[in-house]
């Protein structure tokens, strides 16, 4: 089906809905180089006051990627809950936003609405809002999940503490923990990417960090960022698996380059839940995304990268994740510019997995081969920390020395924790209360680094 | 009991115990990452100098010839990767089917300061090695605002039997200048990341020169013996195994 609208006395036409969602997406290098950005931006518009007029519904009988041939397009149209969306099945996409931006749309009204809402119609509203928009619709959202704490609670905000190193070696993952959670960081989880995807290594650094959890008997869950296949193996070896993590994208065919399937996610939820590992609940997923990764496997179908992104959100929320966060800045200049685009990707991203269930966190970051730099950092994170971001991440310095990019650091989140009067995560906060962690330059007797074999 | 926090400096090369003012870095520490990202900035905008780099690899002995992708400038070179993987026109038909054994492509890619810096002390300790197993490798040709892919295409004009592309890695903030190493057998437009054999990092405080030599003479012998890179051809040797790609 055809959609058009005239700006200046042009008709601009627009062959189907995935066309339209791409002309009608505000400008980033990605889609420009799949050849699928507007034109002109009086084209951008008409698109985007087509898109506005369209009705909810249309959504529901024009998928962007064909039923027969995708899996997350069975998954998105199976599940849709027509009960949970029925009280805006009546709204084109322009009224819907309005309707998300009133009083009307309670957190409690957001969160009944959820099962109702597909990724593509999440997608198109936020293609007409500005980031004002993103922020005021994204603070009224409520997400909660538990496994040895409580994330998501309003007025506070979680750290992913991400001590890499580029060698895997345990004593520099130990120090870079250590010095984090000195800097309050570490509530959302203590999670490393490893720097060589294999079982060993995952295990040596599964059995490190759960040494370093249980010697403090921190309140919070682990995770090595290794490949799901690498986490079952290390599962079946008995290793301390309280999390199991992985990329995932918003196509079949992007998580199949991925080496993953909808069924082998499900697999790795199961054999974590068996674990039992979780003392507050069970919310055993963690997954990430980013902008850009269909196109960067030739898997996007001709649709538009935020659109994609929001697919992959409907992967996420099949598994009950604890969390999942945006790798915004990651993939390079090529599907996010500069700074600007950057800074309007996570705000949608964290805005679609919000209004979609997630417990939305997202890695405030950079390459140096991008038109970034700390102020553009600064400037996403304190406009997420607005947003009601459930958490970001925590590299020492801001420089991640193994994965060679530059995320948000430890200081960074203590700053917009107190400049937005947020917490971490209750029993986090207690924890750094007993244990004594303040401002001093020294260690607390309680946190030797003795006990964690930094003698 | 007070102990500094100073000391986890002995683990890691991360930027650990820096300090506070209030909630922020305290100002050298903060100096010290804006000069850090400052260096990286400079190295990916950076020109490769071709007739400086051309006259030391030609003291190699290596005949050298200079080419450039279909990205006419940096900025089409960071949003354009497809150009960066093709030929320029006027570029390829100066490059004439030799059938070498091993091409050699020096391309800038994302640090033309890593590229300056380490290209022929590099090949000056692979260049024998090579000779060692029977292979001469050459000739060199210099790329300019090119990807990795864009040996495929230089490789099959020349009718390579395989390429080995030096290039200049994305710089971080604790290394503006790591050469990679990207070695491909048959090379031709299409191939994969997966069909390549990778060495990374390579500069003095990394890889150094000699241990990425000898990674390169056991890879090329082991390709040429088996008449495959890739996945399937890891490096097995008993000591020491291929970096992770940074």
């Amino acid at each position: 089906m055809a959609y058009a609208h005239t700006v200046g006395g042009t008709r601009y036409v627009f062959p189907d809905l995935r066309t339209l969602l791409a002309r009608a997406s505000p400008f980033r290098s990605g889609d420009a180089l799949a050849g699928v950005a507007a034109a002109s931006a009086a084209e951008r518009i008409a698109a985007q006051r087509a898109l506005a007029d369209l009705p909810l519904r249309r959504f529901l009988d024009e998928a962007v990627i064909p039923y027969e041939i995708d899996d997350v397009t069975r998954l998105i149209l199976d599940a849709h809950d027509a009960s949970a969306f029925a009280p805006v099945a009546h709204l084109t996409v322009g009224q819907f936003r309005d309707w998300l931006l009133s009083d009307a749309a309670s957190s409690e009204a957001l969160a009944a609405l959820r099962p109702g809402l597909t990724p593509e119609m999440v997608a198109a509203v936020s293609k007409i809002m500005r980031i004002a928009d993103l922020i005021a619709v994204a603070a009224k959202c409520r997400v909660v999940t538990r496994f040895r704490n409580t994330i998501g609670l309003p007025g506070t905000l979680s750290v992913r503490l991400q001590p890499n190193d580029p060698a895997d070696d345990p004593r520099g993952v130990a120090a870079s923990t250590l010095d984090g959670l000195l800097l309050g960081a570490g509530d959302a989880v203590i999670g490393v990417n490893p720097a060589t995807d294999n079982v060993e290594t995952t295990i040596r650094l599964l059995d490190l960090l759960d040494m370093v959890r249980d010697r403090y008997a921190i309140p919070t869950q682990t995770c090595v960022l290794a490949h799901v296949t690498t986490t079952l193996a290390a599962i079946a070896r008995g290793a301390p698996v309280d999390l199991v993590f992985q990329s995932i994208g918003g196509t079949e065919a992007v998580n199949r380059s991925f080496g993953v399937s909808l069924a082998l996610l499900a697999e790795a939820r199961t054999a974590a839940l068996a674990l039992k590992r979780g003392t507050l609940g069970d919310n055993v997923m963690y997954f990430e995304t980013g902008q850009g990764s269909a196109l960067s496997a030739d898997a996007h179908h001709g649709v538009d990268q935020q659109t994609l992104e929001a697919r992959a959100y409907a992967v996420a929320r099949a598994f009950q994740p604890l969390l999942v966060n945006s790798v915004v800045g990651f993939i390079g200049p090529e599907y996010l510019y500069d700074g600007k685009q950057i800074i309007r990707a996570g705000l949608e991203d964290h805005l679609c997995g919000k209004l979609l269930g997630l417990p939305m966190g997202v890695d405030v970051c950079y390459t140096n081969h991008a038109e970034a730099d700390q102020d553009d950092m600064d400037a996403l994170l304190t406009l997420l920390g607005v947003a009601g971001v459930t958490y970001v991440m925590g590299v020492p310095g801001a420089d991640d020395v193994m994965l060679n990019y530059q995320s948000t650091s430890f200081h960074d989140a203590l700053a917009v924790r107190a400049a937005l009067g947020k917490s971490p995560a209750p029993e986090f906060a207690a924890w750094l209360e007993r244990m004594g962690i303040g401002t001093e330059a020294t260690f607390p007797p309680t946190l030797s680094p003795a006990l964690i074999g930094l003698g | 009991m007070a102990e500094p926090l100073a000391r986890l400096r002995r683990f890691t090369t991360a930027r650990v115990a820096l300090g506070r003012a209030g909630n922020a870095l305290p100002t050298a520490a903060h100096l010290d990452f804006v000069e850090a990202h400052a260096m990286a900035r400079d190295a990916v905008h950076a020109t490769l100098d071709v007739d400086a780099l051309a006259a030391e690899l030609a003291a190699l002995g290596l005949p050298v010839t200079a080419v450039r992708s279909r990205a006419p400038d940096r900025h089409t070179y960071l949003v354009r990767p497809d150009l960066g993987r093709t030929l320029d026109a006027a570029a390829a038909a100066r490059l004439t089917r030799s059938d070498p054994a091993l091409a050699l492509v020096i391309a800038d890619g994302l640090s033309a300061t890593a590229v300056q810096r380490h290209t022929a002390p590099f090949l000056a300790e692979a260049l024998p090695r090579l000779a060692r197993i029977g292979v001469a490798a050459g000739p060199a040709v210099i790329a300019v605002q090119a990807r990795v892919a864009l040996g495929d295409a230089i490789g099959a004009r020349l009718g390579a039997e395989a390429v080995a592309v030096l290039i200049g890695e994305r710089p971080g903030l604790s290394a503006p200048d790591s050469l990679g190493l990207y070695l491909t057998w048959n090379p031709r437009p299409g191939r994969t990341d997966a069909e390549r054999n990778c060495i990374s990092n390579i500069r003095p405080a990394g890889q150094p020169y000699a241990a990425a030599a000898d990674t390169l003479a056991w890879l090329v012998g082991e390709m040429r013996r088996r008449r495959l890179t890739g996945v399937a051809l890891k490096d097995e040797r008993p000591t020491g195994a291929l970096p992770a790609p940074a």
